[in-house]
C-alpha cells in the first residue's frame, strides 16, 4: 500500500470508520459529531474602506511599527520619491557597520539605485535620474545579487488594513515579483487612501479573489524578538519601510 | 568545536542532556535520536534545570514580557471569544472532514504545478527531503522555522547524509550555533540572555566580528551579515506551514524576521514538511487564525511578515514545490476521543508563557521539541505507538503530570484546546495501561483512599483515628519531617498536625446544642496556620 | 433558606475551621445548616490523579448523599472550596457517563446545578457583600485557580473581603499565579511544586499581611506549609474564617512559627 493510501485509511479508521484497519497504535476511533462554526466575530468595521478614520489607524499603527509614514498627493508623489531615494545617498540606514560587511546597498558609491515593477506609473518616476531605476519583470527578472546591489524598490499594494496595519502585496504588475521587495534594504510602498480597509476581514474578503497570487503581507519592517523577548526592528527582510500614503481622488473600488 | 564548521546537528549520543556549568555557558546538549522522546522522566529533568539559577531569571523575564504583550493586543479586540469559537470550530470540522479536505488540498496543490508526497512517518518525511535535496545536488539547504522539522529530527538527518541543513531563524541559529536543543515553540533560545548569547556567536559564528558587544541589535544584524550569502545562493530550501488551504491549495508561513520570505522565495526548489492537521478548509478562513495567531503568539497585531503561495508562479519564487504531507503518531491523536483536539493546536506558544510549570523548569524538562502545556498533551499521545502512555515504562508518560491543573493554558488558548482535562484523562490512560504492574504505591493507596472516601462512616472513624495525631504537632503544632512518601512534601513544606476534633465531631455536638450557635471555643486548628 | 454544606474531605480532617465558620457565618445570616453525614470526599483527588475507577464509589457517595437538594429538600449546596466546587460542576457526571452511569451521571448534574462555592452562594443567592464581619488585620487574597479559573468566581471574594470592617486589605503580587500545590503534583513533581511555592511565599511575605486567605484550604495547606517552615510568622485563614470574624466572636490570628531566622529563610532549590 502507497503511503498516500496508508495515511488515508489511518485517518478514516481515527474517524471510527471500521473495515479500514486502525491507526499506527491500533486504535480506531469514535466518529466526532457535526460541527457548524459559529461565526459571531465582526466581517466589517465601524469605519467605510477609505475613510479618514481607518487611514489615521493604519498609519498609528505604521508608526508603531517604526515604518515612515508620508502623505502625499498624486502631484507630490514624484519629488517624494525623488527626495527618498536622495537621502539613501547622502545618509547610511545603520550607523553600526554592519551594512558594510555585508557588501550591500550602503557600500555602493555615487547615487542610490531604485527597483520598479513592470506595471507602475510611469509619473512615480517622472523626478527620478532615468538611470538609476532598474526595471525588474518576471520575463526578464534581475538576480538575487543585482537586487542586493540596488538602494531601493518602489511599488504600489493591493490593499491595506487599519486594524493590523498590514500592507498586502499579491504580485500585481505594479507590485512586482516578491524578490524585489526582499532583498532590497529600503521599500518605498504606496497605498492608496481608497485600497485602506478596517479589519482583518474585510482584507481576507478581497484577497479572496484571487487565492492563487503569491501574496507577501507586511506590518512594518521586519522584527525579530528572539534575544530576551527584546524586539528589534530590521533583520532579514528591508530595515526601512517607506508609506506613501496617496490621497485617492477618485473614488476607486480596492481591487478593480 | 570552535567555530562553526558547517555541518549542523550532528548527533551525540550520552544520556546527559545537563548544560555543563563548567564549560562555556552553552551546549553542547546531544542531538537526540528521538527529537519526541530524549532524557529523563519529567520529575528528574525538572529537578536538573530548576538548579540552574541563569535559566529560572532568563525565562522569568522573557515569560512576563511577552505575557504583558499578549494580554495587550488580545485586550483591545472587541469580539476575541467570538474569534476563539470559531477558530476552535473550524479546527473541530478539518478533523470531522480531514480525509475529503487532505484529498483536495492535494489535488488543488498538484493542479498548480506543485508535487505533493504523504509520509507515514520521520523516517520517510527525512527520506523525501533528502532524495530532493540530493536530486538537486545540494550540499547544503536553507530552512524557514518549522516545528514539523524538528519533530522528525530533518537536520540530523540530513547531517548524517551529508546536507548541511542551516536555520535561519535567529533563534534556531542560536540554538543550532550553540549545538544546543530548541526550548520554546516560538522563541528556542528563550532560555538565553544576550550575553550567552554574544558569547555563542563569538566562539562559534565564523565571520562574528570580534568586538561584537550584548546589543540586541547588534546581535541581531552580526545574523544578518551571517546569512545574507547562504539567502543569496541557497538551491533548495526547507519550511513547515502555519495553514494549508484545502479549497485553494495555498500554504501559508507566519513570520517575523524576513528569513522566511528569502527562504520562500530565492531558492529554485522549496520542500514544505507540513503535519496533515494544519489544514484548514477556505482561504476565507484565514480571516479567523489571522487574527488569532499573531495576537496570542508574539503579542502583536500581526507579525511583520506572512507569506502564502500556491503551488509554482511562473516567473516569481521557486519554480519546483514539494508538499509533504505528515503523519507520525497523528492518525494516533486523531483517534483519541478526548486528546484528539490537542491536534487544533496552531503552535502559537501562548500556553507556554502562562504556565508556571514552564516558566520555572524550562523547555528542556520536558525532552520533546514540544514543550509546556501543550507538549504535555501532544508528545506522549505522538508516541502512543511507541509507548508515550504505557506507564512506568516510558518516559513520556510523566508528562500529563507535569501540570496542577491550573487552567492558565486554557484561558488563553486561540483554539480553545482544553489542555487540563485532556491531561486528566491521559493521566486515566496512563494508570489503566499500569495496571498489569504488581507492585504499585500509589494504586494500593488509591484504593483504600477510595473505599474510606465512599461513605460517610468509614470516613469519620478515618478521620478520628487522624485526630490521635494531633500529638505529633507537638508545641508548634505542625509536623516537620515525616516519613516516605510524605516526606516529598515536608523537604521543603511543614504538615499541619490533625486538629483535637474533626469538624463531623464538632457538627454533632453543635447539632445537639440544637438553636444554639454552638460552643466554638476557638481553638486554631493546629500547625502550619 | 436550607443549605447543605459539603464540609470537604480536607477540612473535616485537617481544618475543621473552614466549615465551622462557614456554619457560623450562614447560621448568622439567618440560614439553617445542614451536614448530611454520609458525605465523604467529592472524588476530585482520585479523578485528577488518573484513577478514574477508583473516583466512582466516592462520586456515587457524594451525589447520593447530596441528591435530595435536587428534590427541594435543601435550597442549595455550600462548598467552601474552589477546586472541590469544580470538581462536582465539570467532572462527576462525566466520570459516571464514561462508567456507563447514566442515571447517576443525571442526578450528578442536578446536583451540581444547585451547587455553589461559598462566594457564589453569599453574592448570587443569598445576594450579601457586605456580611458584617469584623477583622481588624493586614490580610491578602489568593485567588486559587479552580475558584479563578474553572468556576470564574471573578472579583466577589474581594468583594466580601472589602466590606469586612477594619480589615487592611493588601493586593497580592502574581496574585494569579499557581502556589504549586496542584494535589499529587506537589508530591510526584516535588521539585517544580516547591520552586512554585518560593515565588508564592516570597510574594505573600512581601504584602506584609499578618494572614493570606482563599477559599481552598487545599492551596493554603501548602502555602502555610511553607509559611510555616520559613518561620514567616504569616498565618493561613480560609475566606469563611475571616467573614465568620465579628466583634462578639473574632476569629483569632492563627497561631504560627515565626522568629528564629524569620526573613532571612529561602525554600528554594
Amino acid at each position: 500500500m502507497s503511503a498516500r493510501e496508508d495515511v488515508l485509511q489511518r485517518v478514516r479508521a481515527a474517524l471510527g470508520e471500521t473495515g479500514v484497519g486502525t491507526t499506527p497504535a491500533g486504535r480506531v476511533g469514535v466518529a466526532p459529531a457535526p460541527v457548524v462554526v459559529p461565526r459571531a466575530y465582526r466581517v466589517a468595521g465601524a469605519d467605510a474602506p477609505g475613510s479618514a478614520a481607518v487611514v489615521e489607524q493604519l498609519v498609528d499603527r505604521l508608526v508603531d511599527y517604526r515604518a515612515h509614514v508620508h502623505h502625499v498627493t498624486d502631484a507630490e508623489l514624484p519629488a517624494v520619491v525623488a527626495r527618498l531615494l536622495d537621502d539613501l545617498t547622502s545618509r547610511d540606514e545603520d550607523g553600526n557597520g554592519a551594512a558594510g560587511a555585508e557588501g550591500s546597498a550602503a557600500a555602493a558609491p555615487a547615487g542610490a539605485t531604485v527597483v520598479v515593477p513592470p506595471g507602475l506609473d510611469p509619473a512615480w518616476l517622472r523626478d527620478l535620474d532615468p538611470a538609476a531605476v532598474r526595471h525588474d519583470s518576471p520575463d526578464a527578472p534581475l538576480t538575487a545579487t543585482a537586487l542586493d546591489e540596488t538602494s531601493a524598490v518602489l511599488t504600489a499594494a493591493r490593499v491595506a488594513c487599519s486594524e493590523t496595519g498590514t500592507i498586502v502585496l499579491d504580485a500585481g504588475p505594479d507590485q512586482g515579483r516578491r524578490a524585489i521587495t526582499l532583498v532590497t534594504d529600503v521599500h518605498l510602498c504606496v497605498v492608496r487612501t481608497d485600497q485602506v480597509v478596517q479589519t482583518v476581514p474585510e482584507m481576507i474578503r478581497l484577497l479572496a479573489a484571487h487565492p492563487e497570487r503569491p501574496q507577501t503581507w507586511i506590518s512594518g519592517p521586519s522584527a525579530t524578538s528572539d534575544i530576551e523577548l527584546d524586539r528589534v526592528e530590521g533583520v532579514h527582510g528591508p530595515r526601512t519601510l517607506h508609506v506613501l500614503v496617496l490621497a485617492a481622488v477618485a473614488a476607486a473600488v480596492p481591487g478593480a | 568545536m570552535s567555530t562553526f564548521l558547517g555541518l549542523p546537528g550532528l548527533r551525540r549520543r550520552d544520556d546527559d542532556h545537563a548544560r555543563d556549568d563548567a564549560a562555556a555557558p552553552f551546549g553542547p546538549v546531544p542531538h537526540p535520536d528521538e527529537p519526541l522522546r530524549w532524557g529523563p522522566a519529567f520529575p528528574a529533568a525538572a529537578r536538573r534545570t530548576l538548579r540552574d539559577e541563569q535559566l529560572r531569571r532568563n525565562l522569568g523575564h522573557a515569560t512576563r514580557t511577552i505575557r504583558a504583550k499578549r494580554a495587550a493586543v488580545v485586550d483591545e479586540v472587541p469580539d476575541w471569544e467570538a474569534l476563539r469559537d470559531a477558530g476552535s470550530a473550524v479546527k473541530e470540522q478539518v478533523m470531522a472532514n480531514l480525509p475529503a479536505l487532505l484529498a483536495r488540498l492535494e489535488e488543488n496543490v498538484a493542479a498548480r504545478g506543485g508535487t505533493v508526497h504523504w509520509a507515514r512517518d520521520a523516517a520517510e518525511a527525512n527520506a523525501i527531503v533528502t532524495e530532493i535535496a540530493r536530486a538537486k545536488g545540494a550540499d547544503e539547504v536553507v530552512k524557514v522555522k518549522s516545528m514539523a522539522t524538528q519533530e522528525i529530527g530533518l537536520n540530523e538527518h540530513l547531517a548524517d547524509h551529508g546536507i548541511a541543513a542551516i536555520e535561519t531563524d535567529l533563534a534556531e541559529l542560536i540554538v543550532q550555533l550553540a549545538d544546543d536543543m530548541p526550548s520554546h515553540i516560538l522563541v528556542p533560545a528563550i532560555h538565553r540572555n544576550r550575553t550567552e548569547i554574544r558569547d555563542i556567536f563569538r566562539q562559534r559564528m565564523a565571520d562574528a566580528p570580534a568586538d561584537l558587544s550584548d546589543v540586541p541589535r547588534e546581535l541581531a544584524m552580526a545574523a544578518r551579515a551571517h546569512l545574507r550569502r547562504k539567502f543569496l545562493t541557497a538551491k533548495v530550501a526547507v519550511s513547515g506551514a502555519n495553514f494549508g488551504v484545502a479549497d485553494t491549495g495555498t500554504l501559508a508561513v507566519v513570520e517575523s524576521e524576513g528569513n522566511g520570505r528569502m527562504c520562500l522565495t530565492l531558492p529554485e526548489t522549496l520542500v514544505t514538511v507540513m503535519g496533515i492537521e494544519k489544514l484548514i478548509p477556505t482561504y476565507t478562513d484565514l480571516e479567523v487564525f489571522a487574527q488569532l495567531l499573531p495576537r496570542s503568539s508574539t503579542g502583536e497585531r500581526m507579525n511583520p511578515y506572512t507569506s502564502l503561495w500556491t503551488g509554482v508562479t511562473p516567473g516569481d519564487g521557486p519554480q519546483e514545490f514539494h508538499l509533504i504531507l505528515l503523519d507520525n503518531g497523528r492518525t494516533d491523536v486523531l483517534a483519541d476521543e478526548v486528546g484528539r483536539s490537542a491536534l487544533h493546536c496552531i503552535r502559537c506558544s501562548a500556553c507556554l508563557n502562562v504556565c508556571p510549570v514552564y516558566e520555572r523548569v524550562g523547555g528542556h524538562a520536558y525532552g520533546s521539541v514540544y514543550p509546556g502545556p501543550i507538549g504535555a498533551i501532544l508528545t506522549p499521545q505522538l508516541t502512543a505507538s511507541t509507548g508515550g502512555l504505557s506507564g512506568a515504562d516510558d518516559v513520556n508518560a510523566s508528562l500529563p503530570y507535569a501540570s496542577t491543573l491550573c487552567g492558565a493554558c486554557y484561558d488563553v488558548c486561540p483554539v480553545k484546546i482544553d489542555i487540563p482535562s485532556i491531561l486528566v484523562d491521559l493521566r486515566a490512560r496512563e494508570v489503566d495501561a499500569d495496571r498489569g504492574r504488581a507492585v504499585d504505591p500509589w494504586r494500593a493507596a488509591m484504593k483504600a483512599a477510595s473505599w474510606v472516601m465512599s461513605d460517610g462512616d468509614r470516613f469519620g472513624l478515618a478521620g478520628r483515628a487522624a485526630t490521635l495525631g494531633h500529638v505529633l504537632g507537638g508545641r508548634d503544632g505542625v509536623i516537620a519531617k515525616a516519613p516516605p512518601p510524605a516526606s516529598a512534601w515536608t523537604r521543603d513544606r511543614d504538615l499541619p498536625a490533625p486538629p483535637r476534633q474533626t469538624f463531623r465531631q464538632w457538627m454533632a455536638e453543635h447539632e445537639s446544642s440544637a438553636g444554639t450557635t454552638g460552643t466554638d471555643t476557638h481553638e486554631t486548628d493546629g500547625g502550619g496556620r | 433558606m436550607r443549605i447543605a454544606l459539603a464540609a470537604t474531605c480536607i477540612a473535616d480532617t485537617l481544618f475543621p475551621g473552614a466549615p465551622r465558620a462557614t456554619v457560623r457565618l450562614l447560621e448568622r445570616l439567618g440560614h439553617e445548616v445542614v451536614f448530611p453525614r454520609a458525605q465523604a470526599c467529592c472524588g476530585q483527588m482520585h479523578v485528577n490523579t488518573g484513577y478514574v475507577a477508583e473516583a466512582v464509589p466516592v462520586i456515587r457517595n457524594h451525589v447520593t448523599t447530596f441528591a435530595p437538594v435536587a428534590d427541594g429538600e435543601w435550597d442549595a449546596v455550600v462548598v467552601p472550596s474552589g477546586s472541590c466546587t469544580g470538581s462536582i460542576r465539570h467532572q462527576q457526571a462525566m466520570v459516571c457517563r464514561r462508567a456507563g452511569l447514566d442515571d447517576l451521571a443525571a442526578t450528578a448534574d442536578a446536583v451540581a446545578a444547585r451547587t455553589y462555592e461559598l462566594s457564589e452562594l453569599l453574592v448570587d443567592v443569598l445576594g450579601v457583600t457586605d456580611v458584617g464581619a469584623w477583622f481588624p488585620h493586614r490580610v491578602t487574597y489568593h485567588p486559587t485557580c479552580h475558584s479563578l479559573r474553572m468556576l470564574g468566581v471573578g472579583d466577589r471574594p474581594e468583594r466580601l473581603l472589602r466590606a469586612v470592617e477594619g480589615i487592611d486589605l493588601v493586593e497580592l503580587p502574581g496574585a494569579e499565579s499557581c502556589c504549586g500545590f496542584g494535589g499529587t503534583f506537589a508530591l510526584k513533581n516535588a521539585d517544580t511544586s516547591a520552586a512554585m511555592l518560593a515565588d508564592k511565599t516570597a510574594a505573600v511575605r512581601s504584602t506584609g499581611a499578618e494572614v493570606v486567605t482563599a477559599g481552598d484550604m487545599s492551596c493554603l495547606l501548602h502555602i502555610g506549609g511553607g509559611l510555616s517552615r520559613q518561620r514567616s510568622g504569616v498565618g493561613t485563614l480560609h475566606l469563611a474564617e475571616v467573614l465568620a470574624s465579628t466583634r462578639d466572636e473574632p476569629t483569632p490570628l492563627p497561631r504560627v512559627r515565626s522568629g528564629a531566622g524569620a526573613g532571612t529563610v529561602e525554600v528554594t532549590r
